[in-house]
């Protein structure tokens, strides 16, 4: 079920240079509990910034945590550009359209112990609910998150709390220096990776995976209007189907289904 | 209490005269979770056509100021697949149901027409002039009047419901395309179909397009689309849909006070998903407020 919904900006967590960690909370607790209860990693909002004036559509923003318990959806922004930027800028008590939650997230079970989580940049974002729900499976899975440099590392504290966090940076100002992709990390026994990053980044994932027989879902970050399957603006080329809509059978896509 | 229906002729009866533009929502059922879709007065489904279609390389879309370019290119299953799989999920709302037709030759729009004239919940064709006609080096039927007539009267001579005719604004005088077409046997015009349109990324030195240009429309269309309503209104005797930038109540009251006999809701569902269902409210609220009882009284 996806639901069309009212949020109220309740806090915004500072974090490094311009990006910001939002906390919302949905003006009608009942349904706003029941879409965060339905909420799966690697699933994302389509949310109106009306404060943008030159912003015309939503923007599509992954769901970084939900708390339906405590009634709270965490957006972990970056500023990007007119939209993110005032999401970024919001105040206390700004109301925002938010439709939640869409597309499809990643797919794991409990027998999903040697994953291991890979992100890079604002990909590291839908980690978090991805981890803590791995958690909630009984899996305490291992991440592996790269930044150009420790400055631009965001979520460790929030990551090294429910799993085996490795990371590497560019410069080598924290873990190992280095793309993630050339991590030692890498080189275990993984059955599956769980990726989300920029695109140069999960298809050197998705390259590696390939050679090495592992199983792989990237997320990807097509640019979309409606977020419903509706519009078709969005679609990747698959293998499989020809194109079809990230926002719908996506974000998140097993590479074999892709024509990377 | 205001009477929003509207009675369009052929048997298209609707209970208020708000309906979804083509490929703007789907095919109702995206929307299921947050449009009645029970309340609508027509859902128009996605641009249908005799074979499935891929439709045009991403990107497709590019973000413009008020509104936005789309190169879909009538990525659709085909006729048959919408036959088989669609209908029978849709068939039972108690809005009609409108099939938004696209081909690259007269022939085709009459092959779709025919093949849906089994279904009995589809209460009117809409067919969609604004493709190109291969046979005529790729410019679009709805560009001239032969072209518009021939695509027409091919589906005319195979649909027997209610026939609207979606024009195309790309064209010099909108009136003489809508006047040729009411000769060849519509039943109703709708208008507007995308503006050609272009945007060109300045960082990257490249269109923003796959295909390069594509159709404009949102808000920012608008006034364009109210004039051409007008202006069709005034030279044709059957009823004109009007659509292009309608976001909410106000917008589809212009339409409607510019001679629209019902509006069609686009661009909008993108950024207000229940925009359907708020265009249907606030016309209602506005007509009470204003004592109007029936909507052939907006029209100016
Ligand atoms: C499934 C998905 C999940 C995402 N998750 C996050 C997230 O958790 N945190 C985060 O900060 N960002 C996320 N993004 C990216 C975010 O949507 C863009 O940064 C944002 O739309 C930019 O808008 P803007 O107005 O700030 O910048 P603009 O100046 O409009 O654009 C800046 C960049 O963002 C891209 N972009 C613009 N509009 C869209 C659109 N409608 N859809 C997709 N991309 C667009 C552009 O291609 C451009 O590269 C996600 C994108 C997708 C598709
Ligand atoms: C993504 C998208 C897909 C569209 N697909 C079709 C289509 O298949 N057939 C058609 O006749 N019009 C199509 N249109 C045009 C719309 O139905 C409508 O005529 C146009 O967008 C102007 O109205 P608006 O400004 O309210 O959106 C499409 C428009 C958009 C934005
Ligand atoms: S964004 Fe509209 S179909 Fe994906």
């Amino acid at each position: 079920m996806k639901y069309l919904l009212d949020f109220k900006l309740s806090e915004t967590r500072p974090t490094q240079a311009g990006d910001a960690m939002l906390v919302l909370e949905p003006l009608d607790k009942e349904k706003g509990a029941a879409a965060l209860a339905e909420a799966r990693p690697g699933q994302f909002v389509n949310i109106q910034v009306l404060q943008s004036h030159g912003t015309f559509l939503r923007r599509p923003i992954s769901i970084c945590d939900a708390d339906a318990e405590q009634g709270l959806l965490f957006l972990y922004v970056k500023d990007a550009g007119a939209a993110t930027h005032c999401l970024c800028n919001a105040r206390e008590g700004d109301v925002f359209s938010i439709l939640l939650p869409l597309g499809n997230g990643f797919s794991f079970d409990e027998t999903y112990s040697d994953a291991l989580l890979i992100a890079g940049g604002v990909g590291i974002a839908p980690m978090l609910l991805l981890a803590k729900k791995m958690n909630e499976a009984g899996l305490s899975p291992s991440m592996l998150i790269g930044a150009v440099n420790k400055d631009r590392l965001i979520l460790t504290e929030e990551l090294s709390s429910v799993g085996n966090l490795y990371i590497s940076t560019d410069d080598g100002t924290s873990g190992e220096k280095g793309f993630v992709s050339q991590h030692s990390v890498l080189c275990r026994d993984w059955k599956h990776i769980l990726c989300c990053g920029p695109l140069p980044m999960m298809k050197g994932i998705a390259a590696i995976a390939k050679e090495r027989g592992i199983d792989c879902q990237v997320s990807l970050e097509n640019v979309m209007a409606c977020g419903l399957g509706a519009c078709l603006c969005c679609v990747e080329d698959t293998a499989d189907k020809g194109n079809v809509c990230v926002c719908k059978e996506g974000p998140v896509f097993n590479i074999n289904r892709l024509k990377w | 209490m205001v009477d929003l229906s509207i009675d369009l002729g052929k048997g298209l009866r609707l209970a208020n005269p708000v309906m979804t533009a083509s490929g703007t929502f789907g095919y109702g059922l995206e929307f299921a979770d947050v449009v009645d879709l029970n309340r609508l007065g027509a859902i128009i489904v996605k641009g249908t056509t005799l074979n499935p279609r891929q439709g045009n390389p991403y990107p497709r879309m590019a973000e413009t100021p008020s509104g936005m370019l789309n190169a879909v290119g009538l990525q659709n299953k085909g006729v048959d697949y919408f036959i088989s799989e669609i209908y029978p999920k849709i068939k039972d709302l108690e809005s009609p149901l409108i099939v938004n037709v696209s081909g690259s030759q007269p022939e085709d729009y009459a092959e779709v027409c025919r093949r849906l004239s089994s279904l009995e919940r589809v209460k009117a064709v809409e067919i969609n002039i604004s493709c190109p006609n291969v046979k005529q080096g790729g410019m679009a039927f709805g560009t001239t009047c032969s072209g518009a007539e021939k695509v027409t009267s091919a589906a005319r001579e195979s649909w027997d419901r209610h026939l609207i005719v979606k024009l195309s604004p790309n064209v010099t005088d909108i009136t003489e395309i809508a006047r040729a077409v009411e000769a060849t046997g519509a039943d109703s015009v709708s208008l507007v179909n995308t503006f050609l349109g272009m945007a060109i990324d300045v960082e990257r030195r490249r269109p923003v397009l796959s295909t390069v240009t594509g159709g404009l429309s949102g808000p920012c269309i608008r006034p364009i689309a109210v004039r051409m309503v007008w202006q069709t209104a005034k030279s044709v005797k059957i009823p004109v849909i009007g659509l292009g930038g309608i976001m909410d109540g106000r917008d589809a009251l212009e339409f409607l006070m510019a001679g629209a006999s019902a509006v069609e809701i686009g661009t909008a569902n993108f950024v207000n998903p229940s925009a359907t269902e708020d265009v249907i409210d606030e016309i209602s609220e506005y007509c009470n407020r204003h004592g109007i009882e029936s909507l052939s009284e907006l029209r100016i």
